[in-house]
């Protein structure tokens, strides 16, 4: 089956996507609570900057009025009936927890 | 009256079922065979991260026991398999491949592993992922690599790579993989054996742990197609607990397996041949299109020109949403956390940056970025715009074809190591199963050929709800071929 277009994903050479700065990596690490060391800092930034060239490709599709899926099937409110079952133990779910206290949960102090 | 264990294990599930009912073998004979197989190989293949042997033995009991009682078993009754370590097992640690969810052990079983135990089936253990599933390879699990059964320099693809080597290399009958964006198909294609990814919300999500919720899908592992329907029987069906789950009665899919193809419209998208595709893999592909000719499918080249911008749709839709699915691991709640510290907020960020290893790093922050404001309307909402005109023009496909065929993989399984520095180049081995994923649509790998002595994929896509289709047409191929009778020497 030859054929003369280019198939595959297209990964340009030339790039408009600027380089990711160390800068926004480590903001981007902190909105998700990530720690990460200097060293993954850096090797992220690079990653990161590898990957979001592969979708300016995207900026190529005319999607002018095109409504956005986030749902491949048709999403419906899905309800129950209001009767009362059988809900997992509470003593199964606390065993879990790193930490718990009278029934609780606990954490590290949140303030301060 | 078979009695040898080194042929029990290499039978398909049917016929372990045939010879269970027939009673020339019991569940509990099987399962010691499998086990004694576990013990032999899993020091060169590491499919299992654990392996539940008194469990086993105990639910093989009750099996044989409801036979001897006269109770009508389904076809996995008795039969061994295996569930992939991402799905919730009740008493049984899961670890979705991942440090943070060290001595986790959920309060409750997943969907699908309800069905598998109330059908009958023998679980003998979790199989090996990469973690949260997210890698092509399964080199990113926190339990080590899983290898290759045809060759252990190898990998046996991912991110189902555990359980695709372990019915490929005998250590369970069937097994359960999940599949975001190829995890079921490229793994299956890489080690010779048939994976399907059923049509999105057929199979319950429920307990299954979240990596890309909207791309998501359940789905077996098995040595033929007759055994994937089957599997597919047992496990789909409507659940309440997942709100996709599609509400329709459960379908017969066995009854899909006719054997006649003949006057079936199958077309062969021109985008799936991507430079870079391995000659050997071309080559079995265009094989396997005479095979399909010779059993009166009509072939048609197609082109679904957007098949191109999969990629780049996927690495921002499915990050973005394991990014949102990922901010439950906090440290407070359950899994392995780093306590000793002044605060909640250490917690979280130490947590975190001890638990979860560079893939998954990565594809949080990736996410995090193009949801982030001012990225927002340039790539999650771009991504989701050319995800409606891919569906449109899959959808525009089908009203000409019943399905369409392509290989499963560009390549043949990769040396271990030869991808992890480069996450674009792993990231192209799923180039040929991602666009399925964000349409929703069912597809099958089936063996289809071999290549350098190594197996080589091929891939059935149909419509939304064509899952019988699929089955259908995989079948009639493996029934005119020899393909999926090869196994590995290992």
């Amino acid at each position: 089956m030859a054929c003369g277009l280019r198939n595959g994903p297209v990964l340009s050479e030339e790039t408009t996507t600027p380089e990711l700065t160390t800068d926004e990596v480590r903001h981007i690490a902190a909105l998700t609570r990530l720690g990460l060391s200097d060293d993954e800092v850096e090797m992220m930034r690079g990653q990161l900057s590898s990957i979001l060239r592969v979708f300016e490709s995207l900026q190529q599709v005319d999607t002018e009025g095109v409504e956005p899926t986030g749902h491949t099937t048709e999403v419906r409110t899905v309800l129950r009936d209001d009767a009362p079952r059988e809900s997992l133990g509470r003593d199964g779910i606390l065993k879990n927890a790193p930490d718990s206290e009278a029934g609780y949960v606990r954490v590290r102090p949140i303030l301060g | 009256m078979v009695s040898n264990g080194s042929e029990l294990i290499g039978l398909t599930a049917h016929e372990g079922q045939d010879l269970l009912s027939s009673g020339d073998v019991s569940s509990v004979e099987l399962t010691e065979a499998i086990l004694a197989r576990v013990d032999e190989v899993e020091p060169r293949l590491n499919s299992y991260i654990t392996v539940t042997r008194e469990l086993a033995l105990s639910a093989a009991r009750d099996a044989d026991a409801a036979r001897a009682a006269g109770e009508a078993g389904g076809p996995l009754s008795g039969v061994p398999v295996m569930v992939k370590d991402n799905m919730s097992t009740q008493g049984v640690p899961t670890t979705a491949g991942s440090r943070i969810l060290l001595g986790y052990t959920p309060p409750y079983d997943a969907h699908v592993v309800e069905q598998l135990r109330s059908g009958g089936a023998v679980i003998i253990g979790k199989g090996n992922l990469d973690e949260f599933a997210m890698g092509s390879s399964t080199e990113h699990s926190a339990f080590d690599a899983t290898r290759n059964p045809w060759d252990t320099d190898r990998v046996p693809g991912g991110s189902s790579g555990g359980p695709a080597a372990g019915v490929a290399a005998s250590e369970c009958f069937i097994s359960l993989g999940s599949d975001t964006g190829g995890s079921i198909r490229q793994p299956a294609a890489l080690c010779g054996i048939v994976g399907m990814k059923p049509t999105y919300g057929l199979v319950s999500r429920y307990g299954l742990i979240a990596f890309g919720s909207s791309l998501d899908q359940i789905g077996p592992f098995t040595r033929d197609v007759r055994d994937a329907a089957d599997a597919l029987s047992v496990i789909s069906g409507h659940d309440r607990r997942d709100s996709t789950s599609i509400d329709m009665p459960g379908q017969d899919f066995p009854s899909a397996l006719s054997g006649d193809i003949s006057g079936m419209r199958l077309g062969v998208p021109r985008e799936y041949l991507v430079d870079g595709m391995e000659v050997g893999v071309k080559a079995a592909f265009e094989k396997s299109l005479e095979t399909l000719e010779g059993l009166g499918a009509t072939l048609e080249e197609v082109s679904l020109p957007l098949t191109n911008q999969a990629l780049a749709v996927y690495y921002i839709i499915a990050p973005s949403e394991a990014s949102a699915n990922l901010a439950r691991y906090d440290g407070f709640k359950y899994g392995n956390a780093v306590n000793d510290v002044p605060t909640a907020w250490d917690v979280m960020n130490q947590t975190r940056e001890q638990g979860f290893g560079p893939e998954v790093k990565r594809r949080i922050l990736i996410g995090a970025y193009t949801l982030s404001a001012g990225y927002y309307d340039a790539y999650y909402k771009k991504a989701q715009q050319v995800r409606t005109l891919i569906i449109r023009e899959f959808a525009e496909t089908f009203e000409k074809f019943d399905a369409l065929v392509t290989p499963t993989s560009p390549t043949v399984a990769f040396k271990s190591g030869e991808k992890m520095d480069d996450p674009v180049a792993m990231y192209l081995s799923d180039v040929c199963t991602i666009p399925v994923n964000i349409a929703g649509l069912p597809a099958i790998s089936v063996p289809g050929g071999m290549s350098e002595d190594l197996p080589v994929g091929l891939q059935f896509i149909g419509p939304q709800m064509g899952d019988g289709t699929v089955l259908r047409v995989a079948h009639a191929y493996e029934q005119a071929t020899e393909w999926h009778k090869f196994k590995p020497a290992l």
